[in-house]
């Protein structure tokens, strides 16, 4: 049981961890809270299926082997994410906080009713890779396959990037940006590169969400970035904006939180277990204001 | 009559209590336009429109002045809604669609104006306890926090069944609501956001808004501000929901969540946010737009053929325009500045430089 509840809490986690991390570098970048994340997610969803108005979906890109499917789905989400930044927050750069992320929520939108137009609103049923929901026995618990996968595929994907980050000409200079864009750019940062590939990480990190959740779920839902994408920014929030260890720290937390009330909340009060989890944060945030990690540049300067 | 103004100091302030009245006038107009005009669907559309600069010029009264965008005012539009519909609703009617209903609220059968006043007051109560915890963060954090805030009551509205009827809708609520009482209600909300805006707790808002570290320098305690134009915002929300369910008849979770605050959030911005003149603009011209582009949805005929855009095409256009303004004039159509009369007409003089 109690084994049961961590691979729970690490599986989830570790997916609100990813979604985070999405969030947390364009923000760190551009300070952009970006509120068309989870229409990245949900698109990236979209792009495995052909376009139709039936309930069973038919796998389009989704047939591919998976080798194959893996990075092509990716390279969309990434491809997705890149064209966005071209094309809405490029012409504004030099705008405020706010209206970039008004801007955000307006192309979250618009994605969202270009997927309405083009599959219809019903979810749509998708068996994507069904033979890993099996389950493993591991010691004392059954464990689906799926959260094995999920977890190994968490961590070696945030080990790479903190890799890339530390190791990598790119990675440096993202951090430079994060922590004083106006200086990095000074001393010979490219702007459009770094912003355009901070994009791409997330639009990547987009796509790996959105494999897991038709992995997990088996449906496609126009609507299905959402509830992820909020508890994605409430783990940036509470992890301190644009600090990336923070988002990774607070996503799993909020794993743990959400695993933890599923398995002891009595069973009348489960389907609130999502407003339990945003209230306990507000509670957080009272305490900590700040957020859990905050980062120097999150405060003003005079 | 009072005394000639002589300072500009004061002649900007007259100038300023124009606003209202001449916002008031327009809406006037509007509605009698509609009303003589039109046929019976135009008037519907007055009185929908009417409905939502209620709700926007609440969301304002927040927003712009003190510059932080809450994604969180659907939940108050949500709660005023559902208020109206417990307190005006027939008692057999809720024993039937809401029988988790406390004993006072099943019994409950009150005239409209005291529901829709209890609707603003209970929302407003909601957003001065949820904003004493979301107002203490800074400016995007808070953002972020109300939007969990609207997630959050929309989880609960859409599974706590038996008060809230859940995911199904509660029908029947009475359909009183003609453009006469929108309007009644839209000037009430515009006369309120005029006087926030005006009185010292307003000018501070703002004053922390344009500079937060120079205004807390100077005295101004933001938090305390921000969360008494929370409230005043709530309540007009509150009621604007309470005026969407009665002018509609039907009520569910999903009427107040992502597409209602979408839709506030882009009359806002394309209006400006900057003043409430543009809140107001802004809601009549994005009305005036969705409601041609609803008849296009239907299929306009010219000549023989018949051409129609496919639905949901209205987000997608309003959602492109708003990124274009945002682009192309960031501070909206009014651009932060009020429709006022020129200070040659408040001070009654030929001349107004002193």
């Amino acid at each position: 049981m109690s084994l049961q509840i961590l691979f729970d809490a690490l599986s989830l986690g570790g997916i609100y961890a990813i979604a985070a991390l999405g969030i947390a570098l364009i923000f760190g970048v551009m300070k952009l809270v970006n509120f068309a994340h989870g229409q990245f997610i949900a698109c990236s969803v979209f792009a495995l299926i052909l376009p139709s108005a039936d309930a069973v979906a038919v796998l389009g890109l989704g047939a591919l082997p998976a080798g194959l499917l893996i990075p092509a789905i990716l390279l969309f989400g990434a491809g997705l994410a890149v064209l966005a930044e071209a094309f809405v927050f490029r012409p504004l750069r030099n705008a405020s906080p706010v209206a970039l992320m008004v801007a955000s929520f307006a192309l979250g939108i618009l994605l969202q009713n270009l997927l309405l137009v083009t599959y219809g609103g019903r979810p749509k049923a998708i068996s994507l890779w069904p033979e890993l929901g099996q389950p493993v026995r591991l010691l004392s618990a059954e464990i689906p396959l799926l959260q094995l996968f999920v977890i190994g595929a968490v961590g070696v994907i945030l080990a790479g990037l903190a890799l890339m980050l530390k190791r990598t000409r790119i990675g440096l200079e993202m951090r430079a940006a994060a922590e004083d864009f106006g200086m990095a750019r000074l001393l010979g940062v490219r702007a459009n590169r770094v912003i355009s590939g901070a994009f791409a990480l997330s639009g990547a990190l987009a796509a790996v969400v959105a494999l897991v959740l038709v992995a997990q779920t088996g449906v496609a839902d126009v609507r299905m970035g959402g509830q992820i994408m909020l508890v994605a920014f409430i783990a940036t929030v509470m992890g301190g904006m644009g600090s990336l260890p923070g988002a990774v720290a607070a996503g799993l937390a909020l794993g743990a939180v959400s695993a933890l009330l599923q398995a002891f909340l009595p069973p009348e009060a489960r389907p609130f277990r999502d407003a339990f989890l945003y209230g306990l944060v507000i509670l957080v945030l009272l305490f900590r204001p700040q957020g859990l990690f905050a980062s120097a540049s999150a405060k003003p300067r005079v | 009559m009072s005394p000639q103004p002589t300072t500009p100091h004061q002649i900007r302030r007259r100038m300023a209590a124009t606003t209202p009245v001449l916002l008031a006038l327009l809406l006037l107009a509007f509605v009698l336009a509609a009303t003589l005009l039109g046929d019976r669907a135009t008037a519907r559309m007055a009185a929908e429109t009417l409905i939502r600069v209620t709700l926007v010029v609440g969301f304002w009264i927040f927003a712009g002045n003190s510059g932080v965008i809450s994604f969180g005012h659907a939940a108050f539009a949500c709660l005023g809604a559902y208020t109206s519909a417990w307190l005006t609703l027939q008692p057999a009617m809720k024993t039937l669609l809401l029988p988790g209903l406390p004993g006072f609220l099943a019994q409950a059968h009150w005239p409209v104006l005291p529901a829709a006043l209890a609707a603003g007051l209970l929302a407003a109560a909601l957003a001065l306890i949820s904003g004493a915890a979301i107002l203490r963060l800074s400016g995007i954090a808070a953002s972020i926090a109300t939007f969990a805030f609207l997630a959050m009551v929309n989880t609960i509205w859409a599974n706590w069944t038996p008060v809230t009827g859940g995911t199904s809708s509660v029908v029947g609520l009475a359909r009183y609501v003609s453009p006469w009482v929108a309007l009644g209600w839209a000037v009430a909300a515009i006369l309120a956001a005029a006087l926030h805006a005006a009185s010292a707790s307003g000018l501070a808002l703002r004053a922390s808004r344009e500079d937060e570290v120079a205004a807390a320098a100077s005295g101004i305690d933001r938090y305390r501000h921000r969360l008494l134009a929370y409230t005043v915002s709530a309540f007009f929300c509150g009621v604007g929901g309470a005026l969407m369910g009665h002018f509609i008849g039907v009520i569910n979770p999903d009427s107040f969540y992502l597409s209602l605050t979408f839709l506030m959030l882009a009359m806002l911005v394309m209006g400006g946010i900057g003043s409430l003149s543009g809140a107001v603009v802004g809601v009549l011209a994005v009305s005036l737009a969705v409601e041609a582009l609803v008849r296009l949805e239907k299929g306009v005929t010219l000549g023989t053929t018949t051409f129609a855009l496919p639905p949901g095409s209205q987000e997608i256009l309003i959602a492109l325009a708003m990124i274009l303004v945002l682009v192309f004039r960031p501070a909206g159509l009014l651009a932060g500045r009020e429709i006022m009369l020129p200070a040659r007409w408040v001070t009654g003089r030929g001349t107004s430089n002193q």
